[in-house]
């Protein structure tokens, strides 16, 4: 989507804030959301696109000051309500609504969680026959694509020439794996564009940028 | 989320709003039997506290002295370093990028966090943050000056941005005077910032004086 989470380029946010003490969470309830917001998707009941997406669906003014963890809360709520694991009036209430337990493939368990984050979950799928289209060094456009739902081609790099530098391997697709489809897998390229493409006159001197890019972003030039 | 991103009224009102909500869920998911609170505490405790920087530190100082372990990550990141006990979650598919005397890189996620968890752990807020994934792309020599990282104009940059499953650890150039040093003393001199392309790697003096940890 032409969301507020597609940042790269905007002008307005001011200088790159360092903290001197560079905490991972600055109130005990960040803390406690990470941990929940992970555990909660071990249950396999959403794909990490998914996530993404329930992240960056909502108004740019809320976007931008929720806070990051405020982000997380918001989108691990609007799954469970999605998904029919928790009701609206169990997140307003605060307790569970007596009724049949939800189904889901897995519940995390303590003793397992280490390997379970240890083993992560790989995106690579079996291409079959499937070549990949394109070849490193080979230029290519990306498309002018501007779907509602969820994608990984930034604004700035769209309808661009730049040239394959690498191809990756056969990866589950974001645009379909947004919707909850797991296996749907492209070859994904790593793509470089010179800055001048991007950016014109204002780009600095000397410099290139990269995206990784799934086939159907890409066009022959 | 659409309609859903408004502030609730909880019951709890005497907690702050977000603390409320944070409980409210923890609660109701552990009522239904969907998470395992002691699983919580596990995830807590292994990226708040067990897997950070000193991972990715030991990556690049094994690179610097062993050009058969430099050659297994240039050919194939993720088992080269998964060789060391750095696997999983965020880590999946690993890319170990090369710093040299004319190129340097930057690693950024525009659309939300991307980050190599497994080398570098959680990324600080300024990665996450809206002017870092904003200006990185199209003034990185800028945002690089305000991290006190001047680069001449003829060493090109090239920026990358993880916007798929691929994760990218830059491997800084071994800095001058270092021969003597063993691999041990030589992760000291690799920072985080380093491994983003923020930074370089220190100087054994810059070390000595303290400038970072």
């Amino acid at each position: 989507m032409n969301g507020p989470q597609d940042l790269g380029g905007r002008d307005g946010f001011g200088p790159v804030a360092l903290e001197s003490d560079e905490l991972h969470f600055h109130a005990p309830w960040e803390r406690r959301a990470f941990g929940v917001t992970l555990a909660a998707g071990t249950m396999g009941a959403w794909t990490l696109d998914e996530t993404r997406f329930a992240r960056e669906d909502c108004n740019p003014v809320y976007y931008y000051t929720a806070g990051y963890y405020g982000l997380w809360i918001n989108a691990l709520e609007t799954l469970l309500i999605k998904k029919q694991l928790v009701t609206r009036q169990e997140l307003a209430t605060g307790t569970a609504e007596s009724g049949p337990v939800p189904k889901v493939k897995r519940v995390l368990k303590a003793g397992d969680a280490a390997a379970v984050f240890a083993r992560g979950n790989p995106v690579d799928r079996d291409p079959g026959g499937l070549r990949p289209k394109f070849a490193p060094d080979e230029m290519v456009r990306t498309k002018n694509l501007n779907p509602r739902g969820h994608t990984r081609l930034p604004n700035y790099a769209r309808d661009k020439v730049g040239h394959i530098e690498a191809v990756r391997g056969y990866h589950v697709y974001a645009d379909s794996s947004a919707s909850g489809d797991h296996e749907t897998a492209h070859w994904l390229y790593t793509v470089r564009f010179d800055a001048q493409t991007l950016w014109g006159d204002r780009a600095e001197p000397s410099v290139s940028l990269s995206i990784d890019a799934w086939e159907p972003y890409l066009t022959n030039v | 989320m659409g309609d859903h991103d408004h502030h609730h009224d909880h019951h709890t009102s005497n907690l702050d709003d977000m603390t409320a909500r944070v409980m409210a869920l923890e609660t109701i998911l552990t009522q239904k039997g969907l998470v395992d609170p002691g699983a919580l505490d596990v995830i807590i405790e292994t990226y708040e506290s067990n897997v950070g920087p000193r991972n990715g530190a030991r990556v690049v100082a094994k690179s610097w002295v062993d050009p058969e372990y430099q050659a297994w990550l240039r050919r194939d990141a993720t088992a080269a370093i998964g060789s060391l006990g750095f696997t999983g979650r965020q880590g999946e598919h690993m890319n170990a990028v090369f710093n040299t005397p004319t190129r340097h890189n930057v690693v950024v996620c525009t659309l939300c966090s991307c980050y190599p968890w497994p080398v570098l752990g959680l990324p600080p807020v300024w990665y996450k943050s809206a002017p870092y994934r904003a200006r990185v792309v199209i003034e990185p020599r800028a945002v690089l000056a305000e991290f006190g990282t001047l680069l001449p104009d003829d060493v090109e940059i090239r920026v990358w941005d993880s916007t798929a499953e691929e994760r990218y650890l830059i491997i800084p150039e071994r800095p001058a005077g270092t021969e003597s040093m063993t691999e041990e003393e030589l992760a000291k001199l690799v920072t985080r910032d380093s491994m983003i392309g923020t930074g370089l790697a220190l100087t054994p003096e810059a070390r000595q004086i303290g400038q970072q940890p």
